[in-house]
């Protein structure tokens, strides 16, 4: 049973709570995590009291970091409604945004109510990148949206998703960020689940890119000391050890979607055999506590060789069970990525691909409603295709 | 004292962040973006007096008079507000 069999009192406490307020997005990122099936999650959404209860139960339960995310949270008219609620709870709460429908009228009412800090996803120095990459018209409204996060006295936290179209960019990326007064960024180096998965040949940079970009970061940090702390997120395809994913499975985050599925993991609903609770029906505590999709990757028991007797195992945990899944096959297998990996040779392939100027070359999808609507139809075919940038 | 921090000076608990008792994690915590520290009690108790009006050496005697047992308190405390100071937990007035 679970914890090898130590009873539920040893159950970690859930501390972040993400808010996948909703699926519905204006951008339509090449690299978005979110389910490639999107689509058939974005009817019935949660109404706000049910917010409300989700957030009122997960901070009974311990939980104090709260992010608001989606797709694009702001496309709901009750996320300040949410905030305030947040606020009162003594939440820490941030709002994750591509800026789109954040205005002076809403940014006041979210300091009111008690957010704490905004995350802005930028995507480049460049007009042309970020508008590619988006596929949205949205370079100059970033801009002036991170001015006014700056205006009201906000923490400025800027995300940036780094792939092959922006990595040659990322010291001009980090002087942009200081020049916009940026306290925290986030180099998120793309990780392959959702629809970047599906771009992953288009969308990796090589190794030496990584490297480059890497040294250039840590100049930059040396320079700036600690009026900016960069976060530069390890590319796991070039690491010869798994990343321990969310910290573990069921160990500190608890993610609710814009239909009320409870996961322990972003991209977790590409899982086989397997049933998330519901917020609609089960209570957050059961859902954490309790149920079996909650406890079925807790702790190690579950685990295989070489997983099972490797030295390094509560280092990272067998890694991430999504990726296991996505690339082998097998849930339950080491994540790959791990050289010890009887699987390792498809991460090495996927690395090659990418140096494949033929694959590479191929169209990127873009995550849009009709692209996913025809992947929920099996009609892979059919997707609206746009040509990488030459 | 100690190289970095003098008795006479005066600390504060970052103003960016947020330093709130947890009933749940029985313990103080410190909330920033994309983090956050479940402090030990040793640095709770610290944290929670740099109220940006006590000077280190009136923080060490409140500690002195609320834990006569404890050894070293002293060089504990400014241990503890080095490392506040190089992880940006704390800053000088």
């Amino acid at each position: 049973m679970l914890n090898n069999g130590v009873a539920a009192q040893s159950t970690p406490k859930p501390l972040w709570l993400l808010a996948e307020v909703t699926y519905r997005c204006p951008l339509h990122c090449a690299f978005c995590y979110n389910p490639t099936d999107y689509v058939s999650h974005t009817q019935n959404e949660l109404t706000t009291e049910e917010w409300l209860r989700a957030l009122r139960e997960a901070r009974k339960m311990g939980a104090l970091q709260l992010g608001i995310s989606g797709g694009e949270p702001l496309l709901r008219d009750d996320i300040e409604e949410i905030v305030a609620e947040a606020g009162g709870l003594g939440y820490y709460s941030n709002l994750i945004t591509s800026g789109v429908g954040l205005t002076e009228k809403r940014i006041a009412e979210f300091k009111r109510g008690g957010l704490d800090h905004i995350q802005l996803s930028m995507h480049d120095i460049t007009k042309e990148i970020n508008n590619f990459i988006t596929d949205t018209n949205t370079f100059q409204l970033k801009q002036k949206v991170a001015a006014m996060i700056k205006d009201y006295g906000y923490p400025m936290v800027l995300n940036v998703v780094i792939h092959r179209y922006n990595i040659e960019h990322i010291g001009e990326i980090l002087e942009m960020a200081e020049a916009l007064g940026a306290e925290y960024v986030e180099l998120a180096n793309t990780q392959y689940y959702g629809w970047s998965l599906v771009n992953r040949a288009q969308l990796m940079p090589t190794r030496e890119q990584i490297e480059k970009a890497e040294a250039i970061t840590n100049k930059f940090r040396e320079r700036v000391g600690s009026k900016m702390r960069v976060f530069f997120v390890v590319p796991d395809y070039y690491s010869d050890r798994p990343k321990k994913c969310m910290n573990g499975w069921g160990e500190v985050f608890m993610i609710v979607t814009a239909d009320g599925t409870v996961l322990p993991c972003h991209s977790a609903r590409v899982l086989p055999n397997m049933t998330f609770p519901n917020v609609r029906e089960n209570g957050l505590e059961w859902a954490w506590t309790e149920s079996p999709a909650f406890n079925k990757y807790r702790g190690d028991s579950w685990m295989k060789e070489p997983c099972r007797t490797c030295p390094e195992k509560e280092k990272d945990l067998g890694g991430c069970r999504c990726q296991a899944f996505l690339l082998t096959g097998d849930a339950e297998t080491a994540d790959p990525v791990c050289s010890l990996s009887p699987n390792h040779d498809v991460i090495l392939q996927a690395i090659e691909e990418a140096k494949n100027p033929q694959i590479a070359a191929q169209p990127i999808i873009f995550r849009t409603d009709k692209n996913s609507q025809k992947i929920v139809e099996g009609d892979r075919e059919r997707i609206e295709q746009f040509h990488a940038l030459p | 004292m100690s190289d970095k921090i003098k008795s006479e000076e005066i600390y504060l608990r970052n103003p960016h962040f947020r330093f709130q008792w947890e009933e749940a994690q029985g313990c103080y915590v410190l909330l920033f973006p994309e983090g956050m520290v479940r402090l030990n009690g040793g640095a709770g108790e610290v944290l929670s007096r740099l109220d940006g009006n006590k000077t280190v050496a009136a923080v060490v005697e409140e500690l002195k008079a609320a834990f006569p047992d404890a050894p070293e308190l002293e060089s504990d405390v400014l241990a503890m507000l080095e490392l506040g100071l190089e992880k940006t937990w704390i800053v000088r007035k």
